[in-house]
């Protein structure tokens, strides 16, 4: 165990699922071309104000809402004052001492199975920036301010991740929970989710902090796990060799793997923060509270204990099939057509072939091509012993590829399995006196050979026998 | 003289067929071309503009629309966007500035019928209390060429003195409207904070901003108000309460009016300054209004307040005027930061330049707490002070200025001197107060003004007081010596 205890504190930039921006009518749509979707407030043109999208306050609150947090009643935008060319008013407007939410907390699953509960200190709105542009330009820079004015909500952790795998734990939960909520579609290439991570160490059982750096722009989890690792190597040989920390912003450069600094805590922006004086406080009574607290969904935690409740699913498989609501649905949909006992079978479906199918051809499970119907029908001849397991990868194959019911693939394929107990003992006298040498053996107390004998008979019934059967036929004529 | 007509009396004419629309913005714009050469009062001309709308106005007209506002002529300042314009804030910045969009107000008043002959001087981006900051030069006080017409909005009060249009527009951050119409001998209204929409008024201070008119009489000014006022969702501050019938108020008698006497606003005022306020009280009181004296102690707060305040809210309201996307641009900057520096050192003046870095400073880690924290406080103390104040009076009254309009050059490289000059003004715009100022008399043959404050949305009550001043008095009708006619 090493010397050092890693300390980590992610900021998450969620961006909200808002047709418009956070305080202008623009579209907030993807990929546009540059500057189509910034109007004069975007712009920053003289004389424009912002009005409110309410639309962003309301998913900022079901997000309070469910991680638990409080919904001040009484929020403030105020003004981040810094010059860059891709932030056209030369502040940003967002949330500073008062935020819309305070004192949330999530819990996260470790390996070991121990769930670990970490505290978010607070939750804000605020609008992002444009975007500057540098490819493809000779010796000057394009600026696209589609972005500029789309809302976020920048989540802030408490600092109490204490590796990269909790960090990403944590960041993949809170990933889950902004698609539950239907407020940010998650889409990581397109930055719609990033994190910004604080990273730290400190010898182990000291109550003191260490210095942290902050790494920048995280925008996989994979990033995030990489950036974390490098980082506190980094720290800790820097540590070790007498040297400090200093508190600065780091970029993480996935194709070096390495952070590097961008500014130090000296050159740091000293932002001016100030109430926005043309944005009135936002305001937020019980009863706008309570209409957002009816859109709640259940949420992906109380999704899981439902499904080890109800279904008798280990907590690891609920997990699992609770981790998008569209996931958690279409397992719920295969199982209403079968039985609660059958729940298992269902779910080891749904995370196993249905699962590694859908990644093979990088869809997602609302575009799957076996639909629930299709799969608990499937299942159901599994469970009625129509057919054995194996033979219903084949046919789930066959669904996948050609879109019929497994029914109507059974019978076109003659793959129904026999249970016709007198036809298979027939087959298993012609096997055992096919083979008297193993027989020999097996009498001898070559116990193994029971396999081989299982897999001669389902050999010489191509795979069509029902293997419940089989051993206990086998077993009679063998003993 | 039509330039000496009342927007009333101008709407009668017009209906009555015995001038035009197009007469009447020939008749403006002629004397624009007249006589603005010596005052500066306008810094863009436009004539086609007027004349398309003057005639589109005369067409309303023949089909029967009788808005007040329908065929008048007005001058706006040069803060307000206008749609193909020239808006340049009274800045090298936006010297090249043509706005693709109206303001609300603009709109409002379009929509009114009104006819825009041009744009008004005005300090750079509102900040001046003489308008010498512009980048176009000073505006002349019509009543003395040697003085100025005070500011922000010196531009609008000096047209509306000169009768180079019916009436103007204006803006009031800390004293701009009733400042400068004092100075002039006009009647300048600056409305409750969020009566008036701020969008597209190119902000200054955006807690302090209100947009108002310029005009010769209480009664003219009700009118324009009253096109003007009303709930925008476009400006998030913008209120959303009904505009009440200003011009049906305006002869409401006064008997009962208890009027307050701001005893902070007679210290150190001259004599002969004060025996005008003593005098206009006499008028009051014959009219049937009640006076007593009022204190309200933080008052004398309010200049350092304010010098903490507005500054502040421009330093962040004018970084946008970086050479990227509008505006004045250096030429050839070597890098981004070099692009930034030259152009906004070479595009703003040193008043404005003043007091971005003076707001910069107050906002700054470290002096937060100790400006413009604590201006909030006081700021807060102030606008507790006029509450309590109008518990017991329906109106506060005291000077508008604490003296006549004073030599072009006199102030101007004393800030300090210059900004003491809004000390009676500003207090109304802190609590965010409506405050109108009308010509009480003259001093050295200048006019001097009379300032009321009266509480949130209190419009109709100090327009009706202005009127029935008015009524018996004719200061108003006073006209600067050589534009009569």
């Amino acid at each position: 165990m090493s010397d050092w205890e890693v300390v980590i504190g992610l900021e998450i930039h969620a961006q909200l699922a808002t047709k418009s921006k956070i305080f202008s009518g623009s579209a907030t749509a993807y990929g546009a071309p540059p500057n189509t979707q910034a109007n004069l407030v975007d712009l920053a043109y003289p004389g424009v104000l912002p009005v409110l999208n309410v639309e962003a306050v309301r998913m900022a609150v079901k997000f309070g809402l469910s991680i638990g947090a409080e919904v001040a009643r009484r929020s403030v935008f105020a003004r981040k004052n810094y010059f860059y060319p891709d932030l056209p008013k030369g502040y940003q407007i967002s949330q500073y001492e008062l935020p819309v939410v305070k004192q949330g907390r999530l819990q996260i699953v470790l390996d070991d199975g121990t769930v670990k509960t970490v505290g978010i200190t607070r939750a804000h709105l605020e609008e992002d920036a444009g975007k500057s542009l540098h490819e493809g330009l000779a010796h000057a820079s394009g600026i696209d301010l589609n972005r500029a004015g789309t809302p976020l909500l920048e989540i802030v952790s408490e600092p109490d991740m204490r590796s990269a795998k909790e960090a990403v734990a944590y960041m993949k939960k809170i990933h889950t929970l902004v698609r539950y909520l239907e407020i940010c579609d998650g889409n990581m290439q397109e930055g719609s989710f990033r994190c910004d991570a604080n990273v730290s160490v400190r010898p182990r059982g000291r109550e003191k902090f260490g210095t942290r750096a902050e790494i920048k722009n995280l925008n996989s989890f994979r990033f995030v796990e990489k950036a974390i690792h490098f980082e506190v190597a980094r720290q800790i040989e820097l540590l070790e060799s007498g040297g400090t920390v200093v508190q600065e912003t780091r970029l993480y450069d996935s194709d070096k793997d390495e952070t590097r600094p961008m500014r130090s805590k000296e050159e740091a922006n000293d932002y001016r923060y100030f109430p926005d004086p043309d944005l009135l406080p936002v305001q937020i009574d019980e009863s706008f509270v309570s209409a957002v607290r009816a859109t709640l969904p259940e949420l992906p935690d109380d999704k899981a204990a439902r499904f080890v409740r109800d279904f008798h699913l280990s907590a690891y498989d609920a997990g699992v099939l609770s981790a998008s609501r569209e996931l958690g649905a279409y397992f719920e949909s295969v199982v209403a057509q079968l039985s609660p006992a059958q729940a298992k079978l269902a779910a080891n479906w749904v995370m196993g072939e249905l699962s590694s199918a859908l990644n093979r051809d990088s869809l997602d499970i609302g575009a799957s091509r076996v639909s629930p119907l299709q799969l608990s029908g499937l299942l159901a001849r599994i469970v009625d012993q129509t057919i054995s397991g194996k033979i219903a990868k084949e046919v789930f194959e066959a669904m996948w590829s050609e879109g019929d019911s497994a029914d109507a693939i059974i019978e076109a394929s003659g793959l129904k399995q026999i249970t016709d107990s007198s036809a298979i003992e027939g087959v298993i006298d012609a096997v055992i006196a096919a083979n008297p040498k193993q027989l020999a053996d097996y009498r001898s107390g070559k116990d193994k050979l029971f396999g081989f004998f299982v897999g001669q008979t389902m050999k010489a019934m191509a795979g069509k026998a029902n293997p419940g059967v089989v051993n206990e036929r086998l077993k009679k004529a063998l003993d | 003289m039509l330039h000496n007509l009342s927007i009333g009396e101008l709407g009668r004419s017009l209906t009555a067929g015995e001038i035009s629309s197009v007469e009447l913005a020939r008749h403006f714009l002629g004397r624009i071309e007249r006589l603005n050469p010596a005052l500066n009062a306008v810094i863009t001309l436009t004539a086609d503009h007027a004349l398309n709308e003057a005639a589109a106005a005369d067409r309303r007209r023949a089909a029967g629309d009788r808005a007040p506002l329908l065929g008048i002529p007005l001058i706006h300042k040069d803060i307000f966007c206008t749609d193909g314009v020239r808006t340049s804030c009274g800045s090298r910045m936006l010297d090249n500035f043509v706005a693709p969009y109206d303001a609300t107000v603009v709109t409002r008043l379009k929509d009114a019928g009104a006819v825009m002959l041009g744009k008004a001087n005005m300090d750079e981006f509102a900040m001046g209390s003489s308008n010498e900051t512009s980048f176009y030069g000073p505006v002349k006080n019509p009543w003395d060429l040697s003085k100025v017409p005070g500011g922000s909005s010196g531009g609008s009060a000096a047209a509306a003195a000169a009768r180079l249009a019916a009436y103007t527009t204006g803006t009031d951050t800390g004293g701009s409207i009733r400042q400068p119409a004092a100075l002039t001998g006009v009647t300048g209204v600056k409305p409750t904070y969020g009566r008036v929409s701020r969008f597209g008024m190119i902000a200054f201070a955006s807690s302090l901003d209100q947009a108002g008119v310029l005009a010769r009489s209480a009664a003219d000014a009700a009118i324009v108000l009253q096109a003007m006022a009303g709930f925008d969702p476009q400006d998030s501050t913008s209120i959303d309460t009904p505009v009440p019938d200003y011009s049906a108020a305006l002869d409401q008698p006064l008997a009962g009016l208890k009027i307050g006497l701001l005893r902070e606003f007679f210290e150190g005022l001259e004599a002969r300054n004060s025996a005008l306020i003593h005098d206009a009280l006499k008028v009051y009181r014959s009219l049937g209004a009640q006076t007593v004296d009022v204190s309200l102690p933080h008052l004398p707060l309010s200049v350092p307040t304010y010098y903490v305040v507005a500054p502040a809210e421009c330093s962040s309201n004018l970084s946008r005027f970086d050479g990227v996307r509008f505006g004045y641009r250096c030429k050839e900057p070597r890098d981004l930061l070099d692009l930034y520096k030259r152009s906004r050192g070479e595009g703003f003046g040193a008043e404005v330049k003043r007091r971005i870095m003076t707001g910069t400073y107050v906002l700054s880690a470290g002096y937060f707490d100790a400006y413009y924290l604590k201006a909030q406080k006081v700021r807060r103390l102030i606008t507790d002070d006029f509450r309590a104040a109008f518990t017991q009076v329906d109106l506060l009254i005291g000077p508008t200025t604490p003296t006549p309009a004073f030599a072009i050059g006199a102030k101007i490289d004393d800030p300090i001197t210059m900004y003491l000059n809004d000390i009676y003004t500003i207090g109304a715009n802190l609590a965010g107060l409506p405050g109108l100022s009308l010509p009480c008399g003259f001093v050295d043959g200048l006019p001097m003004g009379l300032q009321l404050i009266g509480p949130h949305f209190s419009e109709s009550k100090l327009l009706n007081a202005a009127h029935r001043f008015q009524t018996a008095t004719d200061w108003h009708h006073r006209s600067p010596p050589g534009y009569e006619q």
